[in-house]
């Protein structure tokens, strides 16, 4: 007689119960060093159960799925020159901030999760860490592979790996992660497991990828909607794991708070450049930033935490802020880009008149009275010929790294401003939320490499703005910087479409 | 009340699998956006894999569901024969 066929529940149990063993003459604490330092207290790893109970088996069977039909469709967009069907080459620019600013990070999440998984005592969380570190290594090569295609035909895709490392505002995303990955693996998990992947990547890969699908970029959907299924199965790692932390021990609950509060903040942060690609950088619009916010952070943030009320969590400090800042950062960081446009890796440009007329209408308490005369102005500038780009390196937050462009957001004519002193030297942030977490780990964040301190120390080159554009960063000025008005980019695209 | 719920990419497959959420989930809404379905429910939804199996004509098992899907909000469950999603309010 044929043995009965396992059902998923007996097999995830034979995979995870009957994998590790006792540590008989060695000590469990010296394979396990990192376990205890953080003062999280795990008493029994064998409660930890991933509800999707997925076996390695058939991880591999439904992975080599999804890259059979990810793949077929990067074919047959090269083949089918899917570069030509995009809504407008503006759209492109989305992509070079993604690859610059994103990929990098799917590789950080790879190595943060094979270190961490090799860290924790039980069994079923190293298999989620260890199939989710191959996940994010999938990630990295199929963006790669997607937008190989565009850097045949735009510029300033060129050098993405080399620019993360080195470019002012790609020091945002780099340091994030080094952030959480400098951390230890308790709080790795909650950063890049439970704030990161289960409210805050829902904002890049799902609005802004149907948003990329309503651009003709079928590439870029397609690898943002294969890595998102991958997503779903992190999204639920990152649940069960502060539902695990907070089982295990009462004294849990105030650690584990205090990271989430620390985590959301240094998310929505890095989330500005998302808002931004959102609201000016999709030519054809799916949904403002502050409706995706309302739907992915509000809503399903909100369901989130009070499921976890119960166990004593409550709403990330400044959710009070946060709700505001929806109205603003879009607006803010897009200017900021905009005045700087000669010092970016991407072109920028000035909002159409429909398109100002859109964010009048998605952002009715605010554009009109804030945004939009500066455009106005800019718009004005630009057909006397002197179009705006500022003479000024901007300061940096000591947190986030972000330039000091966010205002009181209950005054948006006041940028904001905070610091505190250390050991004699003055740090400056962009926000309360920034500061407490300085001065929460301060010998820490005294470390960051801060960009514009760097350049005025003479550590990246120059002394002109351009010579360190050109040398330190390797870009091709002229080429892959300024407006997108006459760029080689545009040039390009208009001789490709038959218009003057 | 909280809302869960799930998104899919809008494909051949996923019309069958939102077709059996719909009807396994009479209160659910389904919302249509760019290359996605996002289908919502106030606290619950199940994807059942008998009603997948009879509105696709074929055999199909519960994980298969990872191939096509985007995104989830809920506590997840999964077994053979079904994958809930629930909030605890």
């Amino acid at each position: 007689m044929a043995a009965k066929k396992l059902n998923i529940k007996d097999k995830y149990r034979l995979l995870t119960r009957d994998l590790d063993w006792e540590f008989s003459y060695q000590d469990r604490n010296k394979a396990f060093p990192f376990e205890e330092f953080e003062g999280i207290k795990i008493t029994d790893w064998s409660k930890w159960e991933d509800p999707f109970r997925l076996t390695m088996d058939s991880y591999w069977k439904y992975q080599a799925e999804k890259e059979k039909k990810l793949y077929a469709i990067f074919d047959a967009f090269s083949q089918n020159n899917g570069q030509l069907n995009i809504s407008d080459p503006r759209y492109v620019n989305a992509l070079k901030i993604f690859l610059t600013g994103v990929s990098p990070l799917e590789y950080q999440a790879f190595q943060g999760f094979a270190h961490t998984g090799r860290q924790f005592g039980g069994v079923g969380a190293r298999v989620a860490c260890q199939m989710q570190s191959i996940d994010e290594l999938r990630h990295v090569q199929t963006q790669v592979h997607a937008m190989s295609h565009y850097n045949k035909f735009f510029d300033g895709l060129q050098d993405w790996s080399h620019m993360h490392d080195r470019v002012w505002y790609l020091s945002v995303p780099k340091s994030f992660f080094n952030d959480a990955r400098a951390a230890g693996p308790f709080e790795f998990m909650v950063a890049i497991g439970f704030s990161f992947e289960y409210v805050l990547t829902n904002l890049l890969f799902v609005p802004f990828m149907s948003g990329a699908a309503y651009n003709g970029d079928m590439a870029t959907v397609t690898f943002g909607f294969s890595a998102q299924s991958d997503e779903a199965r992190h999204m639920t790692l990152g649940l069960e794991v502060i539902k695990f932390l907070l089982e295990q021990h009462e004294d849990n609950v105030p650690i584990v708070q205090k990271w989430i509060d620390k985590w959301f903040w240094r998310g929505t942060r890095l989330l500005t450049i998302v808002a931004m690609m959102m609201d000016y950088m999709l030519p054809n619009k799916v949904m403002s930033w502050k409706e995706a916010w309302e739907v992915y952070f509000e809503e399903a943030g909100g369901a989130l935490f009070k499921d976890l009320a119960r166990y004593g969590i409550t709403m990330p400090k400044y959710a009070d802020v946060i709700e505001k800042e929806k109205e603003h950062i879009s607006h803010q960081a897009w200017w900021t880009f905009y005045t700087h446009g000669h010092a970016a890796g991407f072109h920028t440009w000035i909002p159409t008149d429909e398109e100002l007329d859109w964010l009048s209408e998605k952002y009715p308490d605010t554009f009109d009275k804030y945004y939009r005369p500066r455009w106005e102005l800019a718009k004005e500038m630009e057909a006397r010929g002197e179009r705006f780009y500022t003479k000024a390196l901007p300061q940096l937050c000591t947190t986030c790294q972000i330039p000091m462009l966010f205002t009181e957001m209950d005054d948006p004519s006041q940028t904001c401003y905070r610091d505190s002193v250390y050991n004699g030297d003055r740090y400056h942030f962009c926000s309360d939320g920034c500061k407490d977490i300085f001065d929460d780990e301060p010998e820490k964040f005294v470390q960051s490499w801060l960009p514009v301190h760097q350049i005025f120390q003479g550590n990246c080159g120059g002394p002109g703005v351009e010579d360190i554009l050109r040398d330190y960063y390797q870009m091709n000025v002229g080429v892959d910087n300024m407006d997108i008005k006459g760029s080689p980019d545009e040039e390009r695209w208009k001789k490709w479409k038959g218009v003057a | 009340m909280s809302k869960v719920y799930i998104a899919l990419q809008d494909n051949d497959e996923s019309r069958y699998i939102v077709e059996a959420i719909e009807q396994d989930n009479p209160e659910a809404t389904v919302i249509h956006m760019p290359a996605m379905i996002r289908i919502e429910a106030e606290n619950y939804l199940a994807v059942k894999r008998e009603t997948v199996e009879e509105k696709m004509g074929r055999d199909w098992d519960v994980q298969e569901l990872h191939l096509n899907l985007i995104t989830i909000g809920g506590n997840v469950d999964e077994d053979d024969d079904q994958i809930t999603l629930t909030w605890n309010s």
